[in-house]
This record gives C-alpha cells, sequence and structure tokens, in this order.
C-alpha cells in the first residue's frame, strides 16, 4: 500500500494518470458522444426523431447504440489510399486534428486544487499561449489531409480550411488579450482564480465574461471559425467541394477526422468555461464557510460540467440555426469588422486597466 | 407592354453587418422547438414506420379481399366482370359448376397477382356483387419471392396478411396454403365451408 501511494506521488506518475484520467474519462467521451447528440439534438430543432434504429435485440437506448454501430462499422471499412497520393502524409493527417483537439485538455483544471493535488494535467508559464500553438497545429491536419489526397477536391477544401483558420487565429489571440491584461496573467489556473473575485461586495462574480463582454464574443466565434463548423463550414461544401479536404478518406481515418471535429467542439467548451464563465469557481461558494473539501470538489466539477456541456449545446444550436457564410463573407467578417474590433477591445481595455487597476 | 421594374429593399448597415441580431433571432426559433420536443417531442410528426402504421382511411385502395355472405360462403358468382375490366389483366378466374342448383357457378379459382395490379380499384366498381373490395388496408406487399405476391382464391377469402402471421419471413414456403380446393367450396349442402 505504501510502495503505492509512494509511487503515486511522483510527479511524472500522477501526470500520466491525470492525462489517461482527463482523455479517457472527459475528452474522448465528450467527443464521442457528442457525435450523437449533434444528430439527436439537430433531429429535435428539426421536428424529427432521429436516429432509433441500431439495437440489440430490443434494447436500442434512444439512438445511444448508434455510437458503437458507427464505431464498429468505420473499424471494418476499408482503408483506402487514393491512387497517387502521397501515402505518408495522407495517413498521418487525420491524427493532427486530434491530437491539437486533446492537447487543449491538458491545461484545463477541472477542480480546484487540493493541498498539493491539482486537477488539471499540467499548469504551465505560458498557459494559453500553449493553445494558440497547439490550434495553430490543428491547421496542418486539413492542410495535409488535402494535398496528400491527389484530389482537386480535397486540395480546394484543404486551401479554403487553411486560409480561413490562418485568418481568424490572427484575432483569436488579440480577442484574448483583454483577458490577460484583466487576470494579469497567461497562466491559466491565475485566470480562473481572477474569476473567483466579486465586484459590489458579493454581488456579481468577477466572470471573464462580465469584464470581457465584447472578448466573449469575439474569441468564441474566432473559436467557431477554428472548428470549421457551420457558419464557418466554407472548407466543406456538399455542392462545390463535397467533404472539402477530408472528401478521400474512408473507414477510421475519415471517423478520426469527424471525432477530432467533436473533440475541438468539446475543447471549445472547456476553453469558454475556464476563461470566460470562471471555470471550476462555482459563484458564491465562498460565503458557505464550513462546506467540507469533498463537496466543494464535486461541486466545482459539476459546475465545469454544465458549463462545458452548455457550451457544447450552444455550439451545436448554432450550427443547425445559421446560414453558411460564402467564403468573401467569412473573409471580409474577419478581417474587416471582427480584427478591427478585437484591436479595439484591446485599446479599451488597456486604457481602463491602466487608469482604473 | 412596359416592363415592371421591382425594387428589392436590400437592409445594410451595422445591424445586419454583425449578424449577431440576425443570430439571436435565428437562435430564439431553433431554442424554441428544441426544448418543446426535448420535454416529450410535441411538435414530431414522424410515425416509426415498422412499429406503428399510419391509419389509412376506409376508401383506401390496398390489397384485395372476396367477401363472404352471412354463412360465410364467397359471394362471388364467377361472372367474369372483374377479369374483364381488369386493366391489368391480372385477374384470372375459373369458374365451377355448384352442386347447389339454385346457384350457378362459383369461382374454383380466383387469382390475383399483385405485381401486375395497378390498384386501379375498376373490378371493385364493376362487380354486381360486392365479392371484391380492396378495404383490407395492407398497404404496403412486400414478399421476396415473386411466387408470393400470387393470391390464390383462399388467401384472398381469408383476408390473409403475411405480415400478421406469426413468424413473418416474407418468404412464400410460409405461406400457409390451404390443403385442397374442395375445402373451402361455397355450397349450402353442409359442407364445411372452411
Amino acid at each position: 500500500m505504501e510502495f503505492i501511494i509512494e509511487i503515486l506521488s511522483i510527479p511524472i506518475i500522477q501526470s500520466i494518470l491525470k492525462i489517461i484520467f482527463i482523455i479517457l474519462l472527459f475528452a474522448m467521451p465528450l467527443g464521442t458522444v457528442l457525435t450523437l447528440m449533434e444528430r439527436k439534438w439537430s433531429a429535435m430543432i428539426q421536428d424529427r426523431v432521429g436516429p432509433n434504429r441500431a439495437n440489440i435485440g430490443k434494447y436500442t437506448g434512444h439512438g445511444l447504440l448508434h455510437i458503437a454501430a458507427d464505431g464498429l462499422k468505420s473499424i471494418f471499412k476499408e482503408d483506402t489510399i487514393p491512387h497517387g497520393a502521397n501515402g505518408f502524409l495522407y495517413l498521418i493527417a487525420p491524427f493532427f486534428g486530434m491530437i491539437a483537439g486533446v492537447a487543449t485538455f491538458a491545461i484545463i483544471p477541472i477542480a480546484g486544487p487540493i493541498g498539493d493535488f491539482t486537477f488539471q494535467v499540467t499548469d504551465i508559464e505560458p498557459g494559453l499561449l500553449f493553445i494558440f500553438a497547439i490550434t495553430s497545429l490543428s491547421v496542418y491536419g486539413a492542410v495535409l489531409a488535402g494535398t496528400s489526397s491527389n484530389s482537386k477536391f480535397a486540395l480546394l477544401g484543404g486551401t479554403r480550411a487553411s486560409a480561413q483558420m490562418i485568418s481568424y487565429e490572427v484575432f483569436m489571440g488579440l480577442a484574448l488579450m483583454g483577458i490577460f491584461m484583466v487576470y494579469g496573467s497567461t497562466r491559466v489556473s491565475v485566470i480562473v482564480d481572477g474569476q473567483n473575485e466579486y465586484w459590489f461586495g458579493n454581488l456579481i462574480p468577477m466572470w471573464g465574461v462580465f469584464t470581457q463582454p465584447l472578448g466573449f464574443f469575439l474569441f468564441f466565434t474566432a473559436l467557431i471559425a477554428e472548428t470549421k463548423r457551420a457558419p464557418f463550414d466554407a472548407p466543406e461544401g456538399e455542392s462545390e467541394i463535397v467533404a472539402g479536404y477530408f472528401l478521400e478518406y474512408s473507414g477510421m481515418r475519415w471517423s478520426a477526422f469527424m471525432l477530432a471535429e467533436y473533440i475541438a467542439v468539446a475543447g471549445v467548451a472547456v476553453l469558454m468555461t475556464t476563461l470566460f464563465f470562471g471555470g471550476y469557481h462555482v459563484p458564491w461558494l465562498h460565503l458557505w464557510e464550513s462546506a467540507p473539501q469533498w463537496l466543494i470538489t464535486i461541486l466545482q466539477i459539476t459546475k465545469f460540467s454544465i458549463v462545458t456541456i452548455f457550451f457544447c449545446w450552444i455550439q451545436i444550436q448554432l450550427r443547425w440555426t445559421l446560414p453558411k457564410f460564402r467564403f468573401d463573407q467569412t473573409m471580409s467578417l474577419g478581417w474587416k469588422k471582427l480584427l478591427p474590433l478585437s484591436l479595439a477591445n484591446t485599446t479599451l481595455t488597456a486604457v481602463v486597466v491602466l487608469t482604473f487597476m | 407592354m412596359e416592363l415592371k421594374v421591382k425594387k428589392v429593399e436590400r437592409i445594410d448597415g451595422v445591424r445586419e453587418s454583425f449578424y449577431i441580431p440576425a443570430a439571436f433571432g435565428g437562435l430564439r426559433l431553433t431554442v424554441r422547438h428544441f426544448f418543446r420536443n426535448l420535454f416529450g417531442s410535441k411538435d414530431v410528426v414522424t410515425i416509426n414506420y415498422p412499429e406503428e402504421k399510419r391509419p389509412v382511411s376506409m376508401r383506401w385502395r390496398g390489397r384485395h379481399r372476396l367477401t363472404r355472405k352471412d354463412d360465410g360462403f364467397l359471394k362471388c358468382v364467377a361472372c367474369y366482370m372483374c377479369e374483364t375490366v381488369c386493366p391489368a389483366k391480372c385477374i384470372h378466374i375459373e369458374a365451377g359448376e355448384h352442386p347447389d342448383f339454385s346457384i350457378e357457378k362459383y369461382p374454383a379459382r380466383f387469382d390475383i397477382d399483385e405485381l401486375r395490379c395497378v390498384f386501379c380499384g375498376l373490378c371493385v366498381e364493376a362487380c354486381p356483387k360486392e365479392a371484391i373490395r380492396m378495404d383490407t388496408g395492407v398497404v404496403a406487399m412486400a414478399y421476396s419471392s415473386r411466387k408470393t405476391f400470387d393470391f390464390t382464391r383462399d388467401l384472398l377469402r381469408d383476408e390473409y396478411d403475411p405480415r400478421k402471421h406469426d413468424s413473418p419471413k416474407y418468404g412464400d414456403e410460409d405461406l400457409p396454403r390451404p390443403e385442397s380446393k374442395e375445402s373451402a367450396l361455397p355450397n349450402s349442402q353442409g359442407i364445411p365451408a372452411v
């Protein structure tokens, strides 16, 4: 027993265990369930029933078995490589997006620290800069898939995806400058703890959404564009370029692209929760001073999960509400409107922070 | 003629160009539908087909059936009216001589090839005895073998629906075909009807 505790107290073992837990118990299940939830929720929005046919005997679980059915189906499908494709790049491309999606979870705290133990894989000093670096990496997934497929449609899709993602990355960073200035750090734990302060006594928590309302909208828009989902789904287009950059993929590699999209959705949700909705901090919980530590941790995980699921839901809701932008609209919205707005937001925040704080 | 020009008013301006008011307007609609259907599927009109069936009206022309008199015998007198009027030539009747002299003829065979039938309903209209009707409500017939679609007299008379059979395998080997023709002989001399 002591031996086990000794091993568990080694930092690297702890990190590996946290990685396994956060990826296997949070990121992957969330992404997987979202593939079904997108179909179910869109059905509700459009007054349909949605998937409910996959069954074991009489049991369908309201369509829950479709996850297993889809997974099994794509595992057993043939993994084709198109003639003339660059085999190596073609084979590794799907995993860039997936790695980028999963890596987001590395710096997200899902509950407050207990003593020395943190519910966070690593709390690095660059913090959100790491997120920017990683999301830029996900562009490579689209570009490599597009160029290596030896298909005109895939190439066009990859070009569109890279142009869009690079454009929106510019003000994604700028939109967060306000947050860095208000909370005074790029380190995630500092930003999260900064959101546990209150205005007007104990009235309003200093969440990012209240301190940076414009930054919230800008960052959310930029992140939706990064996930390449509607209304910014120009990289895909049924009528023009079919599925876009992952057109030629089949089987499990195609599923990897789909799963990467949903893990990215979950990643966006945890980022929004952490940066703009107080992270794991339950508002006004500090007023209850005699609360036991275990209850606080459970409440924090619950609050974090609820807000995360809410943001997953709002993204899916947006996708089934808004029509897709034309490509020039996407570009002009990004460069001509949102970029100046985020610059203005940064300047305004800088003035306010310098004057009043 | 002078061409009329209709000027479509384009809504421009800051409010439109940032899309946010329009996005919220759209979200209001979809969220309303989402929550209405989340709690009880109120707006969903889907019929889960194999489990639930859409009720058809009484006038729906489904699969044929041969009606019977109160004593259980077929009303059909083998007059060939339906066979004559049938545009698809899917009805085939062979008349038989009835043992009861008060009845002239009876259908020894009455076969309908449901694959050829165009469901026009002319046979029903032509029948002088109201002996053939299309009110079974059997909307879809999907069997794996062509022979299954050849409905003989006794299958038509029994209002037999293969889908309601205990083991619906839709193969013609599963159809309970009557043992002999004589067992279904319609008469009034005490020979059982079934």
